[in-house]
């Protein structure tokens, strides 16, 4: 019974951690960058939603609109300021920091006009645990697990069967022979950022009523996250899935049996055995780098 | 003619009053005003914003003016040694008020003992403060807050003396301040040769505390004995209700921060800690007249957190009396008149006489006992008497609230 609690808990944790590990994967898998910033969207999404939903009180679809919007836009202006910029230069690696820095950038903004503070989100389908024959689990993490999985499976379908999906897989295959062919591969690399960040920030939305929300909530989200996307491997959806539930479990499963202190340690030694040993990830294939 | 000698003595006069008014005398203040004990620090800041302002309107000290010098430590270590060597040597303040955290104060009070500038530490409870007496045998630090040897103290008194408990888990945060509580708290229960049944750590930002918990509830833990900031403490009340495990928590007194209160919501009743100011309990003039103040002039009701706020109120208040004795402002003059003060000193935390020796530079020398109840920090004695008036309400109240206080441990005056 105990054993299945830290079970179930551990999932939820490691699904939120799949996630964010998503919204690496996507963007990655077009332009072979990532958004330093995500975690800071994830903020960001609690943030507008603890502001509409707590302190204005509008209704929850409309806040979960207001959000993906707000992801969406978040997106494309790190695209616009960041990514392109980078991208013109060749071999250059100055994304890294720039989307570092947009995000160093969107933390302070929050701690400044909004709040340093930690907030609590209400669930909108209830805040007390349902318990199972002495197993509690938040109705909220139940809706984790789902929408995670659903997410991961619905783009990863969107990129198999539709014809935009096939083009997002040409521009990762090959930009170049892409653009070629007549796909607008910025066009593509766009969309990209602007889905991986409206996923960043439903994930603030997802877990703020499990965490809490603070303008720090998505800092080491986003490290773990990215630890996620290393083992899970950068170039498959489903890997993140079963590298975050990996990580989510081993952390509380550690915490119990081990010690609470030691939690981190097995997640981070899954990830250095992954890079010697598989370092395009448990479920990625391997690429040759041509220069 | 005539108005032009009235312009020149005017201007004369104008010339003379420029020399004559004083420069002003310049206090730091510090603490995280960002990140995660950003609440601490800007409550605390404010209590000592609106004593600088009192004490400015009405003419300052001495015909001058004080001006504050605000500097955000953001809670880091290395930021705050910066920040304290910064308004010692480049802003040249008289004394030093803050901070909050208590490793940001360990890693700066160094600076103010060689600059002979005194601090008064009004939030942080692990820093060190009587300890620095053998490294530094003129030592300039003071506190005016609980330090941790009393509220550990308290905490086990509470839990162990005054509820019979004898089987409590240990929960601390994993910083040195959670570290040095538990280390303290596993002491003041070995004088009652116990031990803990169980001890658990937790991180900063961790939510999930369903694996400590599940140890904690296998080893036949009848308390929970926490130290910790409000939001971890939150996450603790909040795995307790999944768990469906209700032992009283009681704890440091951060379990009175909103960030716990609020976001415990009903998980976080009974929840019970030292506290030298209890907001809903103001009773003394001085208690009201500064809630009143304090509610105008920040436009904020409750306060965020509501010691904070008063101990840094009341740790301006004190170097005022001290700057008056001294009739200077000197580092040694001002240390000589906080460990003398003649004057007693009617505080929000308490009556003040003669706070500080030359041996113990801790103000605070007891503390009562808080509880929360329905979201509000309230004396023992309201909190039962509201759990006396409450059942027809809530028939089945889950948590086992606060047995029966015997008589509040201390008299709500100090």
């Amino acid at each position: 019974m105990q054993t299945l609690q830290l079970l179930l808990s551990g999932l939820a944790q490691g699904l939120i951690y799949a996630l964010l590990a998503f919204g690496y994967n996507v963007t990655f898998a077009t332009s072979r960058t990532f958004n330093f910033a995500l975690g800071t969207y994830l903020t960001f999404g609690g943030v507008v939603g603890v502001v509409l939903y707590m302190n204005h009180g509008v209704p929850f679809p409309l806040v979960l609109l207001a959000v993906l919007l707000c992801g969406a836009l978040g997106g494309f202006i790190l695209e616009k300021v960041a990514i392109q910029p980078s991208l013109k230069t060749r071999s250059s690696y100055n994304w890294i920091l720039a989307t570092l820095a947009v995000g160093i950038v969107l933390r302070n903004a929050i701690e400044v006009f909004w709040s340093t503070d930690d907030f609590k989100l209400r669930s909108p389908i209830g805040d007390d645990p349902l318990r199972f024959d002495g197993v509690g689990i938040f109705p909220q993490e139940i809706l984790i697990i789902l929408s995670t999985v659903a997410i991961v499976v619905a783009v990863e379908v969107f990129k198999q069967k539709t014809i935009f999906g096939k083009a997002v897989q040409a521009v990762s295959e090959d930009r170049d022979t892409a653009s070629l062919m007549g796909i607008n591969q910025g066009y593509v690399i766009r969309v990209s950022f602007m889905l991986s960040s409206a996923m960043a920030c439903f994930a603030g939305l997802l877990v703020g009523p499990v965490t809490l929300v603070s303008a720090t909530m998505g800092t080491v989200l986003g490290v773990k996250a990215y630890a996620v996307s290393i083992i899970g491997g950068l170039e498959s959806s489903y890997g993140v899935l079963v590298g975050g539930a990996l990580l989510g479990l081993s952390e509380s499963l550690t915490a119990r049996y081990i010690s609470t202190g030691y939690r981190d340690i097995p997640g981070f030694i899954l990830l250095i055995l992954v890079l010697l040993l598989r370092p395009s990830g448990l479920f990625g294939r391997a690429t040759v780098q041509k220069f | 003619m005539q108005t032009n000698r009235v312009v020149r003595v005017a201007a004369l006069l104008l010339v003379l009053a420029a020399c004559t008014s004083k420069a002003p005398i310049k206090i730091g203040v510090y603490g995280p005003f960002t990140g995660g004990s950003a609440g601490m620090g800007v409550s605390m800041r404010n209590g000592v914003t609106l004593a600088v302002e009192e004490i400015n309107a009405a003419g300052g000290i001495d015909g001058k003016k004080l001006e504050l010098v605000a500097r955000d430590d953001e809670a880091k270590n290395e930021k705050g040694a910066q920040v304290m060597q910064e308004l010692l040597s480049k802003e040249r303040v008289v004394a030093v008020l803050g901070p909050i955290n208590t490793g940001v104060a360990d890693a700066s009070t160094r600076y103010a003992e060689e600059a002979k500038v005194p601090v008064l530490i009004n939030a942080s409870a692990g820093a060190k403060v009587n300890e620095l007496f053998e490294q530094f045998p003129d030592n300039y630090i003071f506190r005016i807050a609980a330090h941790d040897l009393l509220q550990t103290e308290l905490i086990v008194r509470e839990a162990v003396d005054n509820r019979k408990l004898t089987k409590v888990a240990l929960l601390c945060d994993d910083t040195n301040y959670g570290q040095n509580g538990r280390a303290k708290m596993e002491k003041a229960l070995e004088k009652r040769s116990m031990k803990p049944v169980y001890l658990g750590k937790f991180k900063i930002k961790d939510t999930d505390m369903t694996a400590q918990l599940q140890e904690a509830k296998a080893a036949g833990a009848e308390a929970l004995l926490v130290y910790g900031i409000g939001p971890e403490l939150a996450a603790i009340a909040n795995s307790q209700n999944r768990l469906g495990w209700s032992v009283p928590m009681i704890g440091a007194w951060t379990l009175s921060m909103a960030a716990f209160i609020n976001n415990a919501g009903k998980n976080g009743d009974g929840a019970t800690m030292p506290q030298t100011f209890i907001e809903s309990a103001a009773s003394t003039p001085k208690q009201k007249a500064f809630l009143a103040a304090y509610y105008q002039r920040f436009n904020e009701k409750p306060i965020a957190v509501g010691v904070a706020a008063a101990q840094g109120y009341d740790s301006m208040y004190l170097l005022k009396e001290a700057i008056e004795q001294a009739k200077g402002t000197e580092g040694p003059k001002l240390k000589a008149a906080l460990e003398d003060l003649g004057k007693t000193y009617e505080g929000v935390t308490g009556s003040y006489t003669r706070p500080f020796s030359k041996t113990d530079h801790e103000a605070v020398k007891d503390a009562q006992m808080g509880v929360v109840k329905d979201g509000v920090v309230r004396t023992q004695a309201a909190a039962a008497a509201a759990a006396a008036a409450a059942p027809p309400a809530a028939p089945a109240p889950a948590a086992p609230a606060a047995p029966a206080a015997p008589a509040a441990p201390a008299a709500p005056a100090r």
